[in-house]
């Protein structure tokens, strides 16, 4: 607690001293903000319209020219969706089931077994680290999707196709967030550690009880970056029964059949598109301080 | 350093030979392999595999029922030689690179500088505002009816009630417009961690530096940024460089849900595009592999070269 209260102090002066600064020009500050605020709403426009799109009654939508906002909002998009989606097969339910169930399980895992290992990467000393770490380093530029067509054959020898399994087991190991796990646990204080040594505790206890309710932020972190992936996740040529197929693979689905159910396809993509927003907005601060410890030193 | 060792204890060096101390390192710290352990199988097997598997797969003739049969080099002979869909997924990728590689990097800097010279409660709202799309990567659908080629697109319906064009325009099968609407779009979507390692670089930097710049002699904030501010940014800059090789490199998905794959003559076609065309639709897996390889070995080439150019920042 008391560190806590002494970062924050340490921030509050920093805020005050940063007011000081001579080289910033009124004139500069408002042309910056006028710049941002351009870019800034090419930015929200296609997620402000399909907001707003999604709201509008049938006979808005098709006002022409397009407008910008909405006369008479209704709801009505949203429960067609789900009319749709109960005339299909598989209600809408279960691909919500299923990406709510994969969301979750990819996140707890995804946390559990970077956890473990980014305390073993940045506290102890043992034959390898070094390599490993490096390892970590140039596994960041092989992202999921470079790989994904070889990942294909790896879960096709395994049997795992068209199984949870496919979505699942691919994403749990992710560079990124072992990578900005280890940065993070790496700041702790090495004496905490050898203090819970010294009281016998075992490598285990000393990463579960010391050093991850120390890293917090990290853990907001990694939660965020492991949701939007599994959040988002399109099932592909992995998945081919109706019944594991995700959200997105339907909103996709939905979008193809064109006009007739434009305002379902926008219902269907703002459902999509709350959750990360809200999840990301609840945890900016710790994102940004877990990102402050991002760089690679070699 | 020592003090850093939280798994086992120091043993004297001497008594005996190199090999013999590393194995008995390796068994004091048991359980430091162990808390690695569960990470590292899934690491290698859906990561490290894969990569080390597409080179012989390449080498290989595979349709995925069959054994594979070896084919020498003629895999990477055709790709080079005799495919021509393959140059122009290279020519695509590099004009892809170029705007979501260089350019975005640049411009999510040039933000992430911006966004800090603002007041805090305008940098959680600007920092939110160009993260938002790089959050939703699934909802690219909505560019699709934004796009779209009717009088129901929203800038063809705006435009033709302006009065600027006469009549919708094809933005997602006009071959003219395939590549740049892609790059457009993907450009929407690539500030992602990269950019929140640059906001949060510029935000770590000790005020102090500024205001021993200001007694020195700095004028203004462009003297700011090149003598005190990129500088002391360099770890910072490397991962972001890092994240941004590997997703401009790998571009292809938004263009496969934006205008199909493939699309109209090849427009917006990229290597990861042939990549998925010859490994998912036509199941020739040894030639999908050999593609990737080359993919990969374009990426770490890239990475190499990056790392020397940001080594003077990096102590």
């Amino acid at each position: 607690m008391a560190r806590k209260k002494r970062k924050v102090s340490i921030e509050k002066l920093k805020v005050k001293d940063k007011k000081k600064n001579v080289n910033k020009s009124l004139g500069g500050d408002i042309a910056i903000f006028v710049f941002l605020c351009l870019l800034g709403s090419f930015m929200l426009f296609p997620l402000y319209y399909s907001l707003v799109q999604s709201i509008k009654p049938v006979e808005e939508l098709f006002v022409f020219p397009p407008k910008l906002y909405v006369l008479n909002p209704t709801t009505k998009n949203f429960s067609d969706l789900v009319n749709i989606a109960s005339n299909m097969w598989v209600p809408l339910s279960r691909y919500i089931f299923n990406s709510v169930f994969i969301t979750i399980v990819v996140c707890t895992c995804n946390i559990f077994v970077s956890c473990c290992a980014a305390f073993s990467l940045a506290k102890c000393k043992f034959p390898g680290v070094g390599f490993l770490n490096k390892l970590i380093v140039t596994a960041l530029l092989f992202s999921s999707q470079a790989t994904w067509i070889m990942t294909f054959l790896v879960l096709s020898k395994l049997g795992l196709i068209d199984t949870y399994g496919a979505l699942i087991l691919p994403n749990i190991a992710t560079p990124l967030g072992l990578f900005l796990m280890r940065q993070s646990m790496s700041t702790i204080h090495d004496s905490m550690i050898e203090a819970a040594k010294m009281d016998g505790a075992g490598l285990f206890r000393i990463c579960w009880q010391i050093v991850v309710p120390n890293s917090k932020p990290a853990i907001m972190t990694l939660i965020i970056f492991a949701f939007q992936g599994a959040w988002n996740m399109q099932g592909g040529v992995l998945i081919y029964s109706e019944e594991l197929k995700t959200l997105p693979t339907i909103v996709q689905q939905i979008s193809m059949t064109g006009l007739s159910r434009q305002g379902a396809v926008y219902a269907a993509a703002v459902v999509l598109l709350i959750p990360p927003l809200v999840v990301f907005l609840l945890a900016q601060s710790q994102v940004m301080e877990t990102m402050a410890n991002s760089g690679i030193k070699d | 350093m020592a003090k850093n060792n939280a798994g086992g204890q120091q043993v004297p060096m001497n008594k005996a030979g190199k090999w013999a101390y590393t194995w008995h390192m390796v068994k004091v710290n048991k359980a430091a392999y162990g808390l690695l352990a569960p990470f590292m199988i899934l690491f290698t097997i859906f990561l490290i595999v894969p990569i080390i598997m597409s080179l012989p797969i390449g080498f290989t003739n595979f349709n995925m029922v069959q054994f594979p049969k070896f084919v020498g080099l003629s895999n990477f002979k055709t790709l080079f030689l005799n495919d021509e869909v393959f140059l122009i997924a290279i020519r695509n990728t590099l004009i892809f690179a170029v705007f979501t590689g260089p350019f975005s990097y640049i411009l999510s800097f040039i933000l992430a500088w911006l966004i800090n010279e603002m007041h805090p409660v305008l940098k959680t709202f600007f920092t939110f505002v160009f993260y938002a799309p790089s959050m939703t990567t699934s909802v690219y659908v909505i560019w699709q009816l934004i796009l779209s080629g009717d009088a129901n697109g929203y800038i063809n319906s705006v435009m033709m009630d302006i009065g600027i064009f006469t009549q919708p325009v094809q933005f997602l099968t006009d071959t003219k417009y395939i590549l740049g609407v892609c790059i457009v779009v993907q450009l929407w979507i690539s500030m992602g961690a990269g950019f929140l390692a640059l906001r949060a670089g510029f935000q770590n930097i000790d005020p102090s530096m500024y205001e021993a710049g200001a007694i020195e002699g700095i004028k203004n904030r462009w003297q700011e940024l090149f003598m005190i501010t990129i500088p002391s940014m360099g770890p910072q800059l490397l991962f972001a460089a890092v994240l941004q090789i590997s997703s401009s490199f790998t571009v292809g998905a938004v263009g496969q849900a934006l205008v199909g794959l493939p699309s109209s003559d090849y427009a917006a076609h990229t290597i990861m595009n042939h990549a998925t065309d010859y490994g998912y639709i036509r199941f020739e897996m040894g030639y999908s592999a050999a593609i990737c390889f080359v993919l990969f070995a374009a990426m770490l080439l890239a990475n190499k070269g990056i790392n020397s150019l940001l080594a003077k920042y990096l102590d």
